[in-house]
């Protein structure tokens, strides 16, 4: 175990350079991801046929084949086709593509989900199309759509581990490499599972942030700081068995 | 690069293909979903009836492997295992991972099915056993049947991911072709149209089946 942490001390900087590329590849798919998924989600939720064909057909291309071959194809056939991109691009392209289309329906099912009087009021105040999505019907979607958005961001993160196929050196390349050096599976293997468990987590915590305090502008919800307080014991609790 | 696309090659890429296809990366979805459902279901159950000392142990561990990535923990158990046939560690580790998925469905499922159904079982002195095997889960498995397949199209278009422990499914039956004749276009694009061919029309049955659901 003391040659194993040994290993681990010396092999640190290129865990950090492994986590680099990986925190990398988790954001910058994550922000086209998103960018896709907006774009996406609202054609494909438009009223006009002309918009909403093409976006559903992009979605369904993207969604329906696998994140793997979508990420062969740029980086094996594109070379070909003379536009080369380069390891970590190739993979944020697949990565935010990929997502992205999941991103689009999650989109499209949060602004629909907004109550239509909501749409009406707007309307019948005279919002322009374009004020009425951003200051009365997005703040509203945007509280509805950011668990799904944050389950998608993790498993965007955990795509990232396909980059080692394409000779990324990310946490997952690193993990194989302290494998080999310490001969010791588990001990190398945990490390790794544990630095992707705890970007996963950060994530998740960073999304019920968000949450929070989408729902406290909206109104609905306490303020962020209430809800990142640490909880008080629930003193209360005991009496509420015998009323309810 | 004078000509791109090739028939030629096309045609002589895609026996190899379907091959790898029927015999790799649709029996690893069979079986991997059919371990996840199962598995998936079983966690679902004990994390609601079992004392807390084993389901909050189940719950973490649910969790770690849900937030880690399929790839690392096909590596982790073809290394610890190396004995193993490195098909069976993947339809194993593809179905432990998304039986997490799948636990969660489930659970949702079974919040769903109305407090009358087990104060009624209650009344009429069900034992627990047949409670959840006559009331609870027939109906949770109603509702949840679109949300499982879902994941089963999700598991469907991770099976490429076995190529890191040396299984040849079809996109590294692509590559493999690619990597012989130096030429990828026609290989993987078959690859990818080959997984939407199958994966799209399920996807819209279950859309279908969600809405016929629904009305009910």
């Amino acid at each position: 175990m003391t040659d194993n942490l040994e290993v681990l001390g010396t092999m640190l900087p290129r865990l950090v350079d492994g986590l680099v590329i990986t925190l990398q590849l988790t954001a910058g798919g994550a922000v086209l991801a998103f960018v896709v998924a907006v774009v996406l989600g609202l054609a494909a939720g438009h009223p006009s046929r002309v918009a909403r064909g093409p976006a559903r057909v992009v979605i369904e291309f993207f969604r329906g084949t696998s994140l793997l071959v979508q990420l062969f194809w740029l980086f094996y056939v594109m070379p070909m086709l003379g536009v080369s991109l380069d390891a970590l691009l190739t993979g944020v392209l697949a990565l935010g593509l990929n997502y992205g289309a999941y991103g689009a329906d999650v989109v499209r099912g949060a602004i629909r989900s907004v109550p239509r009087g909501q749409w009406e009021a707007s309307v019948a105040l005279g919002l322009s199309p374009a004020r009425r999505m951003v200051r009365v019907v997005w703040p509203q979607a945007w509280a509805i759509m950011i668990p799904s958005l944050s389950n998608l961001a993790v498993m965007l993160l955990k795509g990232t581990a396909v980059a080692y196929v394409i000779l990324m050196h990310d946490i997952t390349f690193v993990t194989e490499q302290l494998r080999q050096r310490t001969n010791d599976t588990f001990f190398a293997y945990g490390v790794g599972m544990l630095m992707y468990f705890a970007i996963a987590y950060c994530i998740v915590v960073a999304a019920n942030a968000l949450e929070a305090r989408a729902k406290h502008r909206l109104g609905t919800g306490p303020p962020l700081k209430d809800v990142l307080r640490p909880r008080l014991p629930a003193r209360g609790r005991a009496g509420a068995g015998v009323s309810g | 690069m004078s000509e791109m696309w090739s028939w030629d090659r096309a045609f002589t890429v895609l026996p190899q293909l379907l091959q790898a296809f029927l015999e790799v990366t649709l029996l690893a979805t069979v079986l991997g979903s059919a371990i996840a459902a199962v598995l998936g279901l079983v966690v679902a159950i004990v994390r609601r009836t079992a004392p807390a000392w084993v389901a909050r142990p189940v719950h973490w561990v649910m969790e770690f492997i849900r937030m880690t990535p399929v790839v690392v923990q096909l590596l982790f158990v073809y290394y610890m295992f190396p004995s193993w046939p490195a098909l069976w560690i993947g339809i194993g580790v593809l179905g432990v991972h998304y039986a997490t998925y799948m636990a969660e469905v489930y659970r949702s499922g079974i919040d769903a099915v109305p407090p009358g159904q087990w104060e009624a079982a209650t009344a009429l002195s069900i034992p627990a056993r047949r409670t959840w095997t006559r009331i609870v889960v027939p109906q949770a498995l109603r509702t949840t049947l679109p949300a499982l397949g879902t994941w089963v199209i999700s598991m469907f278009k991770d099976t490429p991911f076995l190529v890191v422990i040396s299984v040849t499914e079809m996109v590294s039956a692509a590559e493999l072709f690619g990597s012989r004749t130096f030429v990828y276009l026609e290989a993987f694009t078959l690859a990818g149209l080959i997984f939407l061919a199958a994966s799209y029309p399920t996807s819209v049955a279950l859309r279908r089946m969600e809405a016929r659901l629904a009305r009910y």
